[in-house]
């Protein structure tokens, strides 16, 4: 049943709720007997009735009138409601009891008989501190201070006259005009009476005025469907703005779709996933392969998180080890090398992966391994951790998206113009490139779009070509380059919603 | 150059401040003196300069080092600045300069330490030595009295800026420090210098000393420092030579400030860049980098003279950089690689995606949660012992979050359910990913598993729909009910995490491949939880 619809909301079993779903106008009333007789009233009145008054006079809560005002005025032209407002006095639940009982001051002038009280005991009275003094200024009654057992009070005349439950019965008698402005403002003071708003409708007939409306169905049915009664009944109309029913569904996540979207960009690029299904790896894929030396900060307690259990790695592939030791330590394939001693403790130290280029080095160092060398696009996104923590700014975990393309003669244009046309495929058009360092990229290149709502040059990625003290000691053959471009998937704003 | 320069401060002048971005390789780009001139010969209005060691007029500066700092510290080099004149401007930048390359490549003081003395207060020979903490005894710098090694660290246990260093020395039985002929102490390196050689504006020759673990690294320093501040030399970017004597009796000039030449090949340039420039030209850009470079050769060889502020030029491929810097980046033609290659899909990945679709559309709302939580998720609130889950542990969290790797995707859910408690029930949530466990068939000693966990959250356990929901995944994935091979069942199991008597074990293609079941409502109220709630978790490797 959708939210439109007459009557709508009543136990339809959707999941919806408790959404703010305002249901249709108050449909149910059209056909209740208070719509009858404030028709068949108006049909007898002389120009129209007010909603209030008609309330008053059958005894019912004032919305149920307005409710048959709202149902009737939804049909078309039956009725025509004016929306009045009325200040009305009405009394305080203190007036009201007044009005009943009496004033403060009379119900202590009423207590005090001729041989007199003691004022401790009149205190006493519901209405002995208020009514007391009231009552001294009124000069109804005197205290005589100098009786015997104490202060004594004392009728000063015979009778008086309550004008304050007086004029509260007036108001109570809708005869609050009759009062002063100034006796009212004074009641008003003494919290009284009070001052109400009242929304009311002045009722009159419509150009379409009947008494006679017929009961509208609210929705069709097979029934009149298979009779063909529909053909003769009349139907509730819809509420058009109200909202609909949200469909009963599952819903994916927001950063995961992002994802979804960006291996979407690669496959039409025709690159190749890698597997990244192990957060686990030791220092040596992660850092070592890449020519990051071993005293890089990126190697500290502090950025790096570093494993108790299983504290190192088991097998490293120890030719290739030795190939890279030598790098590091020594130089080699062209290099001078960082000449400092190069532990294998260090590189078997596990960790969590701080960057996916840890499962790039190994699908490279696969790919040297194979004869002849075949060119290859490769992609991957996956986690990636940081010894952070937590704040809004800073995620232990992130996604890494990164790109690599190995083939024979490589050039920075080819990074370059590879990267326009990733990023022209997510809608960023205007691209910049800036030097940057990264210890295993040479040349290495900061990528920047104009970012039109903040108005200036964003980073968004990271690229480079691999540093040959990387690809050659995995065999990978000299003339071959590899570029290779990383940006974080967080950072990456939601897809549009797709069209065919 | 001065990094405060964001934003302008109140009364400030209009003067338009620049930030610049250095690469943390480019030492000598570090102070304003290698800045502008690194920018002055790439504007090419003067040629860089030829930084000279010379010896001096009489006798040689000399450093002993002796075989006590072998365990500690076992580097120095050394050198002197001679005539020297400092302004304020000046003394700031050299102290600034020693800071920074404190903070970078002398990482934070652990692999080199510098210190710089008014030699004309000293007498050498100096002795860089490594003595008892208690046998240390002098004036530290901005102090008036005499302090024991011992009393220092306590000192400076509260001081914001030295306190970041005591951790190099402060567990080691004996301390470096060098001293000069007569006793009097230099330095403590990486701690502190004294007060007694201390540099001010009016010192005329200073004596620099690198102590560290790190020989290449403490040459690199040295080097940068006498190239940069040499041009306040009354010998304009010479460096007087100093002597230092290894405890094998070797001794070794420094600064070495070594010129080395490289050649690289004109094409291999253009090649690697992606432009086509004349070697002449090639050689130009080069030289505008301070990589004085001439063509030679057969013409199409390029020598390049790496000078001693470029220790960052290790491989031909710095080179190369350097001129695609010098000739822009954003000069360089964008073209795309002809590599031709056919894409696919990690098959693992490929699953996963289309399951993720499919539990979406069967109502199940897609969570995504961290791999690292505390023990206590993956143990104490599943009733399971931590020794039991075969975890990974991680040896330096900052804090409980992440003492481990996940070893199930179910903690994840249930926090993720306790933080949207607010929302409609039913709770409907479901997440593919990676869980880890020890394997010592692996070469690290641990694997990741691709699990697929759901949760129904609602004022009934709604075990139908969970076990519903398993049915649809069977069907997906064209595995049919029942025993026979290849098809699947659940049967009756147990499980601290489940209710008794509503735990069921998933068998699939001949393997158990997980558990479905109400959960326990101590573990529902361990996850600070409320209604009735049942999962399913399995491992979907097996239907690759």
């Amino acid at each position: 049943m959708a939210a439109h619809a007459p009557g709508a909301g009543s136990g339809s079993g959707c999941s919806g709720a408790g959404r703010d779903t305002p249901s249709a106008p108050g449909a149910a009333m059209a056909d209740g007997p208070v719509a009858d007789v404030l028709l068949r009233r108006l049909e007898a009145a002389d120009g129209g009735l007010d909603s209030a008054e008609l309330a008053a006079e059958l005894g019912v809560e004032h919305q149920a009138v307005v409710g048959a005002v709202k149902s009737l005025q939804a049909l078309g032209e039956i009725i025509e409601a004016e929306l009045r407002s009325t200040k009305r006095w009405e009394l305080t639940a203190e007036g009201e009891e007044i009005a009943r009982e009496g004033s403060h001051e009379a119900r202590v002038f009423r207590s005090v008989p001729p041989e007199g009280l003691a004022q401790s005991e009149l205190m006493r009275l519901p209405s002995g501190k208020v009514g007391f003094s009231k009552a001294m200024s009124n000069k109804w009654i005197r205290v005589d201070k100098s009786a015997a057992d104490g202060p004594r009070v004392f009728r000063v005349v015979d009778s008086m006259e309550d004008d304050v439950q007086r004029r509260l019965q007036l108001v109570r008698g809708g005869q609050a005009e009759k009062l002063a402005e100034k006796e009212r403002s004074e009641l008003r003071k003494r919290k009284l009476l009070t001052e109400v708003t009242l929304k009311t409708y002045w009722v009159s007939k419509g150009s379409a005025f009947s008494t006679s409306v017929s009961k509208q169905e609210a929705e069709l049915s097979p029934e009149m469907i298979s009779s063909g009664s529909w053909r003769d009944r009349p139907f509730k109309p819809y509420n058009f703005s109200a909202r609909g029913v949200l469909p009963d569904s599952g819903h994916l996540h927001p950063l995961l779709k992002v994802r979804t979207q960006f291996r979407q960009i690669f496959l039409e690029m025709g690159f190749t996933e890698m597997p990244t299904d192990n957060f686990i790896e030791s220092s040596f894929w992660n850092f070592d392969a890449l020519f990051q030396p071993q005293q890089h900060p990126a190697r500290d307690q502090h950025d790096t998180f570093f494993l108790q259990d299983p504290a190192e790695a088991l097998q490293l592939p120890m030719d290739y080890v030795h190939r890279v030791k030598r790098t590091h330590s020594q130089g080699g394939y062209g290099s001078q090398g960082y000449k400092y001693t190069w532990k294998l403790d260090e590189a078997r130290k596990n960790l969590l992966r701080t960057h996916t280029t840890a499962a790039s080095a190994r699908a490279l160092y696969r790919l040297a391994r194979k004869k002849p060398f075949t060119p290859i696009k490769y992609f991957s996104i996956d986690r990636v951790f940081r010894n952070e923590t937590l704040d809004a700014t800073h995620l232990a975990e992130f996604h890494q998206i990164e790109g690599v393309v190995a083939d024979h003669g490589l050039t920075l244009g080819h990074l370059m113009g590879v990267l326009r046309e990733f990023f022209t495929k997510l809608g960023i058009t205007q691209l910049r490139f800036k030097p940057a360092y990264n210890p295993y990229t040479e040349p290495s290149m900061e990528v920047f779009s104009y970012h039109q709502g903040l108005k200036k040059w964003v980073e968004v990625g990271n690229s480079g070509l691999f540093r040959p003290e990387m690809l050659l000691p995995m065999g990978l053959p000299e003339n071959v380059s590899v570029i290779a471009w990383g940006l974080s998937l967080e950072r990456q704003r939601e897809p549009p919603v797709p069209r065919p | 150059g001065k990094e405060q320069g964001d934003k302008k401060g109140g009364g400030a002048s209009d003067v338009v401040l620049y930030k610049i971005d250095v690469p943390a390789n480019r030492y000598d780009l570090l102070c304003l003196e290698g800045l502008v001139r690194g920018l002055q010969v790439f504007k090419e209005r003067i040629k860089a300069p030829l930084y000279k060691r010379v010896m001096p007029n009489g006798e040689i500066q000399k450093l002993i080092i002796t075989e006590e700092t072998a365990k500690i510290r076992p580097y120095a080099v050394a050198a002197v600045l001679r005539n020297i004149k400092f302004t304020k401007d000046r003394y700031d930048s050299f102290i600034e300069l020693q800071e920074k390359l404190h903070q970078n490549i002398c990482r934070k003081r652990a692999l080199v330490a510098i210190g710089a003395h008014d030699l004309d207060s000293l007498s050498g020979p100096f002795t860089f030595t490594a003595k008892r903490p208690s046998d240390i005894k002098f004036k530290p710098l901005s102090k008036t009295k005499e302090y024991t090694a011992c009393e220092l660290m306590n000192i400076y246990k509260t001081d914001n800026h030295l306190k970041h260093y005591l951790h190099i020395i402060e567990n080691k039985p004996l301390y470096p420090v060098i001293y000069d002929s007569n006793g009097v102490v230099l330095s403590m390196p990486p701690i502190i210098n004294g007060n007694h050689s201390k540099i001010t504006l009016n010192t005329r020759n200073v004596f620099i000393e690198c102590t560290g673990t790190d020989f290449t690294k403490a040459k690199i320093v040295l080097d940068i420092i006498v190239t940069m501040f040499s041009e306040y030399c009354e010998n304009q970017f010479t460096v007087e030579a100093a002597e230092v004597v290894f405890p094998n009796g070797k001794s070794y000039t420094f600064p070495e400030l070594a010129y080395r030449k490289e050649m690289v090949r004109a094409d291999l340039i253009n090649k690697k860049v992606g432009i086509r420039e004349t070697p002449e030209n090639l050689a130009k850009l080069l030289t505008r980098m301070c990589l004085k470079s001439e063509v030679i050769g057969d013409g199409n060889q390029i020598e390049i003279e790496i000078p001693p502020t470029r220790a960052d030029i290790i491989h031909a491929c710095d080179i190369v950089e350097d001129a695609a810097i010098a000739y822009g980046y954003n000069n360089i033609q964008m073209t795309l690689p002809k590599t031709y290659t056919i894409a696919n899909q990690f098959p693992l990945n490929k699953l996963t995606e289309l399951l993720r679709h499919d539990m979406a559309a069967a109502g199940f709302t897609e969570a995504l949660t961290f791999a690292l939580c505390s023990q206590e998720d993956i143990a104490d609130k599943l009733g399971v012992d931590i020794s039991a889950t075969k975890a990974v542990h991680i040896s330096n969290p900052k804090t409980a979050e992440f003492q481990v790797a996940r070893t199930t995707l179910l903690p994840g859910l249930l926090k993720t359910i306790a933080a949207n408690r607010k929302m409609p029930l039913p709770l409907k949530l479901f997440e593919i990913s990676d869980i880890v466990v020890k394997d010592s068939s692996r070469d690290v000693g641990a694997r990741n598993y691709r699990h697929l966990c759901a949760v129904y959250y609602n004022k009934n356990p709604g075990f139908e729909i969970i076990h519903g929901l398993l049915d649809r995944i069977m069907q997906l994935l064209d595995v049919p009910p029942g025993e026979k091979k290849g098809g699947y069942v659940i049967k009756a199991s147990e499980g601290p995490a489940f209710f008794p008597g509503r735990c069921a074990e998933v068998f699939a293609r001949g393997q158990s491949i997980g558990k479905l079941g109400v959960l326990h409502p101590d573990v529902i109220t361990k996850f600070e939880l409320t209604m009735p709630c049942s999962s399913l978790e399995i491992n979907i490797e097996p239907f690759l």
